[in-house]
């Protein structure tokens, strides 16, 4: 078991190495940058340049350099990455701790209300509202924020409804303890564990939205460089132009990679209740 | 056991009253008056289209009267008509459904039937080659942005290899191929949108087989089949697989929703001439009526999925009672 510990350990450890490289290229884009990702070169033999040392990952069909976009990108991809999930993260815990704590008709009311979000599926409900509120990247965040706090609220309703019964919230309500001090200073900080590993796997769920959004045309818009818009040119020059496919998409993959690896690791950790699987 | 389908049946009744309440709010989430919305920039959506909107959705009265309109729309799918070319919208919808059935369905399936014995595999030996790799790959299909794959998938086999088509489904010259020519046709349009779209399911799914089995074979009673002295074959195939994929025809429901969405930027990307594909191209040309209208199926398709495998549920397990 230990073994197979360590092993998980180390493909975390790279995870986070990566998550880390990410947010430093993202932080400093502008000194990592070697030209300006939105100028546009159109002299002759500027166009789709393959990647060369001058170009290292090749240039677009507007003769704008991939790296530079691709660094700028980053900034980008993780902006929204954390922007959705805080937002995620505000609405599910506040709806599940109240769902939980209170129950009753409240409680019913509120899982109704998350069914009925569930049954939509999440992509068409993001395009949808993107439809009628117009693509920028605020919107862009916010979309994806606001639809994917079910599987949270879930989560944190499941655990406020077993914490809310134990011995000591009933010492803290016969002690005087208010129903705020009870959720916020009691219940919750036992119940976060799967927080911690939603907020990071939601991360990378919301990067990947991002991309596939920005690369239908209706999340990030272009001269922005996003990985998802560079795929969109990727994607007409699919027979010739081999690097504007290939890089965005093994960013993008690389990325949400490491922080489902650094997740997974983070709830074999927190949950006691899965870390016997690994034991037999 | 019809008992059991008709109080099924009537709990879509308020999950149907809150989805129309909710794609209502979304159309009325639009900065200002909903009629008004960008209509400078898009010349297809004239006055005329403005004054349709508002006649459409009853927007000039209260919202409680618009609300009940809406409703009745819903239940009667008559969603209006299409600003792009004024046909009902239901009948455009109703002629992309074959498709996107055709591909969902066959996706389903091709998940089902790699993810069960790669899933029941993995649990079986655990921890082993198989069970590593099977692991790894799952954490990379979970990553792969899938219209990346799906253009990889392109590329690969229709540029360089040449093997399968770009994109569509029934090319024009279909109409002089003879049936068995045209179905094999259409087949072979499916296979590269076919893959990309169960690539989407396939690794929450094997994931969910093996853990399901992995819970079984530690049960007591797998412990008292091997006591007894059983086959291991017959401990795996006989006692613990049927109650290991009990838990997955649930799945069944959670999968939809997934691969409906999936279906919007796959039939894109391929041509698929289905209704995701119909449902982007409405989004993209301020096509409301469609837009709402190709929303509301695809919750219905959704909810469907779900009743049939809650019904399939109990009918397979003789713990659920009906009442």
């Amino acid at each position: 078991m230990s073994k197979k510990k360590d092993f998980r350990k180390k493909y975390a450890a790279v995870g986070l190495a990566v998550i880390l490289v990410m947010f430093l290229i993202a932080v400093f884009a502008n000194f990592i940058a070697p030209y300006d990702p939105e100028e546009i070169n159109l002299a002759p033999g500027a166009r789709l340049q393959a990647p060369s040392l001058k170009h290292l990952l090749g240039t677009d069909d507007l003769g704008r350099d991939v790296f530079s976009r691709m660094v700028y990108g980053a900034r980008i991809s993780l902006s929204v990455g954390f922007v959705a999930v805080g937002l995620s993260l505000i609405i599910g815990v506040t709806v599940g701790a109240i769902a939980g704590y209170f129950g009753g008709w409240v409680d019913i009311l509120l899982m109704r209300i998350v069914e009925i979000i569930m049954c939509f599926p999440r992509i068409f409900l993001i395009l949808m509202l993107i439809a009628f509120l117009g693509p920028n990247i605020l919107i862009v965040m916010a979309v994806i924020g606001l639809t994917g706090w079910t599987g949270l609220a879930r989560l944190v309703r499941a655990e406020f409804l077993s914490l809310k019964e134990r011995d000591y919230v009933h010492a803290a309500r016969a002690l005087g303890a208010g129903d705020r001090r009870i959720i916020f200073r009691h219940i919750l900080p036992n119940a976060l564990s799967p927080v911690y590993v939603s907020a990071v796997l939601g991360v990378g769920g919301a990067i990947l939205i991002e991309s596939s959004l920005s690369f239908l045309g209706l999340g990030v818009q272009i001269p922005t460089p996003s990985w998802g818009n560079i795929l969109t040119t990727g994607m007409h020059y699919i027979e010739s132009a081999w690097w504007l496919m290939l890089f965005p998409g093994l960013a993008i993959l690389i990325t949400v990679l490491s922080y489902n690896l650094v997740g997974e690791t983070l709830r074999d950790v927190l949950d006691p209740r899965l870390k016997g699987f690994n034991q037999k | 056991m019809i008992k059991y389908i008709a109080k099924r049946l009537l709990l879509m009744v308020p999950m149907l009253l809150g989805i129309s309440l909710l794609t209502l709010l979304i159309m009325h989430l639009s900065p200002g008056d909903p009629t008004s919305l960008r209509y400078g920039l898009n010349p297809e959506v004239s006055g005329s289209a403005r004054a349709q909107l508002k006649e459409l959705y009853n927007l000039d009265k209260p919202f409680v009267v618009q609300y009940g309109c809406w409703l009745k729309r819903v239940v009667t799918l008559d969603f209006g008509r299409s600003f792009v070319d004024n046909r009902p919208v239901i009948d455009k919808i109703k002629e992309r459904l074959p498709a996107t059935l055709l591909l969902q369905i066959s996706a389903l399936l091709l998940i089902f039937s790699i993810a069960i014995p790669v899933g029941v595999l993995s649990a079986v030996k655990q921890n082993s080659f198989f069970d590593k790799v099977t692991t790894f790959l799952v954490f990379i299909g979970f990553a792969t942005p899938t219209f990346w794959l799906a253009l990889m998938l392109m590329r690969l086999f229709s540029f360089e290899l040449e093997w399968f088509p770009v994109s569509g489904m029934s090319p024009w010259y279909a109409q002089y191929m003879s049936l068995p020519q045209r179905i094999g046709d259409i087949l072979w349009h499916l296979v590269l949108p076919l893959v990309t779209l169960a690539f989407t399911g396939l690794a929450s799914l094997s994931r969910y087989v093996r853990y399901s089995m992995l819970e079984v074979i530690r049960q007591d009673y797998i412990r008292t089949a091997r006591a007894k002295g059983l086959a291991e074959n017959r401990i795996i195939f006989k006692h613990a697989l049927k109650n290991a994929l009990l838990p997955v025809v649930t799945i069944l429901g959670m999968t939809l929703p997934a691969l409906i969405g999936g279906s919007f930027i796959f039939e894109t990307i391929f041509a698929w001439p289905g209704m995701g594909r119909l449902g982007y191209m409405s989004i993209m040309q301020y096509d409301y009526p469609t837009v709402m209208g190709v929303g509301i199926i695809s919750v219905f398709l959704t909810l469907l999925g779900i009743l049939i495998s809650d019904i399939l549920y109990a009918a397979i397990d003789p713990r659920i009672r009906y009442e």
